[in-house]
């Protein structure tokens, strides 16, 4: 909350920024500042930016493989692990040194991927080949890899680390993957072209967006059944453009957040009603979203108009957008402790 | 008679009061003021499709919808057309010779005209702020403090648009040509500013109008205002507005030539 309160009082211009700083200073003698860093893959840049959410600006620009997509933190937030599609690996840079310490055998065209709760087994899909591969983050092993629909985009682990979800942009399945045998039990059909797959915290719950189709779809694990299904409707925008994409659930159950790519908004869905209550215009081409750690902000990656655009939680409204790479794809927040200035 | 501070202020009050009591005395004047930009905003912003979000510019932090990016422009306009008009009425003023009657005071005419522009700004103010207001349900929300920080800028702009209303209304013989006026001044003096579109956009559209936005003093009082409504100090916009202010407040207080009306009044025909 409290630095909530200081990078507020930083970005108006009328603050007296040293007045700021030595107040910010105060509070840093009761306790640790915690500051957010975001990274965001930069598609066609082949680069990582770097984001600092107390004074939203980029701090740095990182060179890595080519076409990064999906990204994600290691549990322990010390790594994270790259979709490098073009170069057909999965990168991990040490987030202390900010180098790439080494690659994994990923299979082809890795997109997105999931990490199992385990925080060894990652959960990739192969566009190209239609499978899903499962590596071993600390021995580079393939564990096994999956025939799943054709080009398969989405990928989740479930919380509970029982069950990793495939969805195939194609086939319009969801593919549920039991993560102990590391074998197909069951499909789903949804709406056409799904992208994503996010659990709900308890596990109960899956939520599928569909690009084409243009819904998302509510499923209930247990039965794999859809048990909802929510449409989008935007004053003024035409319908062909709401193609829904990344989903973020926050974690207190109360809302959903949907990115409906090139109709530049994010959908906001009370889960209690499964009615969409608001939609955020952001950048274009909105495409996957991060919440910070306290989740009070939710950063989307525009990607035609190359910038992050950063959602207050409490006032659901964007209320900063901050330019990045050409392209920006995924995007994951990382908590540290400041140092003392 | 020794003219003191108090004669000063008793003056200023006195002009200020007979300006509020034409404003609500004129109330479909207020309607009218209120209506044209509220019509603007509803209407033309929602048929302009732009729902998904103009590119960034200063001062806005993100993305915006249309309605967010010329609320500033329809604040100036009704700063506008109210100083245009209220100063035009002082031809009627001449013509009626209410005017004379202010002008008997025996202090100075440039105070007695700089009382009637901020009288006439300050009464402006009230229909910018009802403007706004309602602005609000087309989620027009600029943040709390941008309200009281865009009030000196409003006041800016509200007297230089009087004081280049004052200076017309000198060239202006009768009441008749206020449609000229119209024609010839506000609305180019809107339309060829950032008040509706980016300057950017109007350079992709014509470079011209581009430079012709550029020499628009409106363009500077409509950006001051939206810089000022989101916490923001556009330094250029002020200094443009401030002197466009002080150039036509000069030229106009002595441009105001009471016999020439009264003049003009003598030869009208009947």
């Amino acid at each position: 909350m409290k630095t909530n309160m200081i990078s507020g009082m930083q970005s108006s211009r009328f603050f007296p920024r040293r007045l700021a700083l030595s107040m910010a200073s105060l509070l840093l003698v009761t306790q640790p500042l915690l500051a957010d860093v975001a990274y965001v893959s930069n598609e066609k840049d082949d680069t990582l930016s770097v984001i600092d959410l107390d004074t939203y600006e980029v701090t740095a620009t990182l060179d890595v493989g080519q076409r990064p997509r999906g990204i994600i933190l290691s549990k322990d937030q010390s790594k994270l692990y790259i979709c490098a599609s073009d170069s057909d690996t999965v990168q991990v840079m040490d987030l202390a040194t900010h180098r790439i310490i080494k690659e994994l055998p990923s299979g082809e065209d890795p997109e997105q991927f999931a990490l199992h709760p385990n925080n060894r087994h990652l959960y990739i899909s192969n566009e190209d080949d239609a499978l899903a591969t499962v590596v071993d983050t600390e021995t580079n092993e393939v564990l096994a890899q999956i025939d799943v629909g054709v080009e398969p985009e989405g990928m989740a682990v479930s919380p509970d680390g029982k069950i990793a979800v495939n969805t195939s942009e194609t086939t319009n399945m969801v593919h549920w993957i039991d993560t102990e045998s590391m074998q197909l039990v069951d499909n789903t059909l949804v709406d056409q072209r799904p992208r994503h797959a996010e659990f709900s915290k308890d596990s109960k719950v899956l939520w599928v967006s569909s690009e084409i189709g243009a819904t998302v779809s509510v499923i209930d694990v247990a039965t794999r059944q859809i048990s909802h299904k929510i449409d989008f409707k935007i004053r003024g925008v035409h319908p062909d453009k709401v193609q829904p994409v990344g989903i973020k659930l926050s974690d207190d159950g109360q809302y959903a957040f949907v990115a409906l790519g090139p109709a530049n908004h994010v959908a906001v869905i009370d889960t209690a009603t499964y009615e969409v209550i608001d939609y955020i215009l952001v950048g274009r081409r909105v495409w996957h979203m991060a919440f910070n750690a306290d989740q009070s902000l939710l950063l989307t990656t525009n990607g035609i108009s190359g910038d992050v655009s950063i959602i207050d939680i409490a006032k659901m409204k964007a209320i900063k957008t901050v330019k990045v790479g050409r392209y920006p794809w995924g995007v994951v927040v990382k908590t540290t402790e400041a140092k003392t200035k | 008679m020794k003219i003191s501070l108090t004669h000063y202020w008793y003056c200023f009050r006195g002009i200020l009061t007979r300006e509020y009591l034409r404003f609500i005395q004129q109330r479909t004047r207020f309607f009218s003021a209120l209506v044209r930009p509220l019509l603007w905003l509803v209407v033309f912003a929602a048929g302009f499709r732009a729902a998904l979000g103009i590119a960034i510019i200063e001062p806005y932090e993100t993305y915006i919808t249309y309605e967010v990016y010329i609320a500033p422009g329809l604040c100036c306009m009704i700063l506008l057309f109210n100083g245009m008009q209220s100063s035009l009425s002082m031809v009627y003023d001449r013509e009626m010779g209410s005017m004379r009657v202010l002008l008997m005071s025996p202090l100075p005419r440039w105070f007695l005209l700089v009382c009637k522009l901020i009288s006439i700004a300050l009464v402006s103010l009230l229909q910018v702020y009802a403007f706004l207001i309602i602005a609000l349900l087309v989620a027009v929300e600029p943040p709390l403090w941008g309200y009281l920080s865009v009030l000196p800028a409003l006041l800016l702009v509200a007297v230089m648009l009087g004081a280049i209303g004052l200076f017309i209304s000198s060239w202006i013989k009768q009441l008749e040509n206020f449609a000229g006026v119209m024609n010839f001044v506000i609305f180019p003096m809107f339309f060829l500013s950032s008040a509706l579109y980016p300057l950017w956009k109007m350079q992709e559209a014509s470079e011209w109008i581009y430079w012709i936005c550029i020499a628009n003093p409106f363009t500077y009082a409509v950006e001051l205002v939206r810089h000022a409504l989101y916490l923001k100090f556009d330094s250029v916009a002020f200094s443009v507005t401030l002197a466009t202010t002080l150039v036509f407040s000069v030229l106009a207080i002595t441009g105001f030539n009471p016999q020439r009306a009264a003049a003009g009044t003598g030869k009208k025909p009947n």
